[in-house]
């Protein structure tokens, strides 16, 4: 039986989530930024056009923005979520044989779909996504899942495709393969994209015909399997439940510089309690933990970056053990003079709550934390969360680590006070 | 006519559908004659949102549909899976802003009609920037 994959992605995600609810945006140039309104991670066409590039600092393009009136906005994940919550309901009435990748691509199982015609099919998923939800999605279809990214990928860019590729009927396969970098291909890291160009290896075209034993000797089965995918010989299947996490990490810049230990320690014990919930969720606990600081790297004066990381006795999720625990790995990499504007943490070693390995000394009553952190948990599900917290993430008011969003838009899915007012 | 109730239902706004307790003891003594006739409970949302990936909710802020019921402050169903047809009230995005008025179309002309004799109908022509966003499907409105 032959297989058939198709890659689903918004076009310009976030941004096109900002349109959805401010059609003024249409047409104009807008950007979505990173926590903090750091650096731009979202961007329309007439941005791109600009030439601002993905992932630049804000305060780089300052001049551009504002001779442009290019649209600013702070990231809105609680928009965004529910927005990629639609669109991927939307995906599932036309099979429900899909894999969300990330927040906005997704691949659905097309293989049963085969005696139609599959262009035909993906306008019909384009059309109903855009329509129920207002997002544009881009489609790109073929054998396997590599090629199916790449025939998205040309959808996007081709004007004629006008949004949906699909590869296994596409008479300039070899061109379209042609005119996909190297290291545009799914999965080709710096490492491998810098020993491929060595190799005279420049194009997707190239790679799937270059020597099997190469590849096979510099790249392992990942290179392997990379050019059969490429090749049609489907490699990777669809994954309708996702893996287990390896690990979780909450990491934030923060508005102003920071320099005493006291307000680093507010903000590592944010981040261990908004991990620590994370973990709970997944009914996971953590046996390694690590925290990072760093100053920041745009500025020149007295740069410093460290790391330490810490074997808990015994894996845990509990919030209290864990931000004593980071407090103690902090005070360790702390040095005083330096203004920090980032800090982390980092929850590695995970497994399952059931299979905690237990520790002889350990004089920690668990049974009491699990229900301890339960009842927490509830009552901040319930009333709205960080109701009820640890007093080791401070409670004054304007702490300058926290994150800012200013140019943050509505919560119009989400909220019942912040909806879509119409007149 | 004089208004009549004629059945009261219990709502169930929770999303889950739980099951109802059975209030019946089980000791002796005559069983109730409810019984055997429960059915569950009855969810809003299941009676409201035909799409719910398409469905939202949406404020109304002025007077210009009044007369349809329609008040400062309700909150409007607004499915966008529906298609559109003549007589719907229906969330317009005209140039830019979002409104709410009822759409006719009549001999290929598109109209959006106010329900409140101080705003005028609004006829759409070639150069606006025109967009159904979605069709209203029904209305909350607090007593």
């Amino acid at each position: 039986m032959t297989t058939v994959f198709a890659l689903v992605d918004c076009n310009n995600f976030y941004v096109s989530c900002e349109r959805v609810f401010d059609p003024k945006l249409c047409g104009k140039p807008v950007i979505v930024l990173s926590n903090n309104d750091g650096c731009a991670i979202s961007r329309s066409n007439e941005a791109k056009a600009l030439g601002i590039k993905m992932g630049v600092p804000v305060f780089q393009i300052r001049d551009l923005i504002k001779a442009n009136g290019v649209e600013v906005y702070s990231s809105n994940y609680a928009l965004y979520g529910d927005m990629s919550q639609r669109v991927m309901q939307t995906l599932a009435e036309f099979t429900p044989d899909i894999e969300i990748y990330s927040i906005d691509e997704a691949f659905s199982d097309l293989a049963g779909f085969t005696r139609c015609d599959l262009t035909n099919y993906g306008h019909q998923i384009r059309y109903k996504t855009r329509k129920w939800t207002g997002i544009p999605v881009s489609i790109g279809i073929a054998e396997t899942k590599t090629l199916a990214k790449i025939a998205n990928r040309v959808a996007k860019k081709s004007k004629k495709a006008s949004g949906v590729l699909d590869l296994t009927s596409f008479p300039y396969k070899d061109r379209a393969l042609e005119k996909t970098k190297v290291e545009d291909v799914w999965g080709i890291g710096p490492a491998y994209n810098r020993f491929l160009k060595e190799n005279g290896i420049r194009n997707a075209l190239q790679l799937r015909n270059a020597d099997d034993k190469l590849i096979k000797q510099r790249m392992g089965i990942v290179g392997t399997r990379l050019i059969h995918e490429l090749r049609g010989v489907p490699c990777y299947c669809l994954e309708q439940c996702p893996p287990p996490k390896k690990g979780i990490t909450v990491s934030r810049s923060f508005k102003h510089v920071i320099e005493t230990l006291n307000e680093l320690e507010e903000a590592v014990a944010t981040y261990v309690t908004i991990g620590a919930e994370k973990l709970r969720k997944e009914h996971s606990v953590s046996g390694v933990l690590m925290i990072f600081v760093m100053t920041n790297r745009f500025k020149r004066q007295n740069q410093y970056f460290n790391l330490k990381t810490l074997k808990l006795p015994v894996s845990t999720s509990d919030t209290s053990e864990l931000i004593h625990y980071a407090h103690l790995g902090l005070k360790e990499i702390y040095r005083k003079g330096c203004l920090y504007k980032k800090a982390g943490v980092m929850f590695n070693n995970l497994v399952p709550e059931n299979q905690i390995q237990s520790n002889l000394f350990d004089v920690r009553d668990r049974n009491r934390s699990m229900k301890l952190m339960a009842a927490l948990d509830n009552i901040n599900i319930k009333m709205g969360s960080s109701t009820l917290k640890y007093a080791a993430v401070g409670l004054r008011q304007n702490q300058g680590w926290k994150t800012m969003f200013e140019h943050r838009s509505q919560s119009y899915t989400t909220n019942w006070n912040q909806l879509l007012e119409v007149r | 006519m004089e208004t009549r109730i004629t059945a009261i239902y219990h709502p169930e706004v929770k999303k889950q559908c739980e099951r109802p307790l059975f209030m019946v003891p089980v000791t002796a003594g005559f069983p109730s004659p409810a019984e055997d006739y429960i059915e569950g409970k009855l969810d809003l949302n299941k009676y409201l949102i035909r799409h719910p990936a398409a469905t939202f909710f949406v404020r109304v802020t002025g007077e210009s549909m009044i007369n349809a019921g329609i008040h400062p402050g309700d909150i409007l169903i607004v499915d966008r899976a529906i298609e559109p047809g003549d007589k719907n009230v229906v969330i317009a995005a005209i140039d830019g802003e979002f409104m709410v008025k009822r759409i006719r179309m009549i001999q290929g002309k598109v109209f959006l009609m106010p329900e409140n004799e101080n705003f005028k109908p609004l006829k759409i022509e070639n150069e606006m920037n025109f967009e159904v966003w979605g069709v209203v499907t029904n209305l909350i409105h607090r007593l």
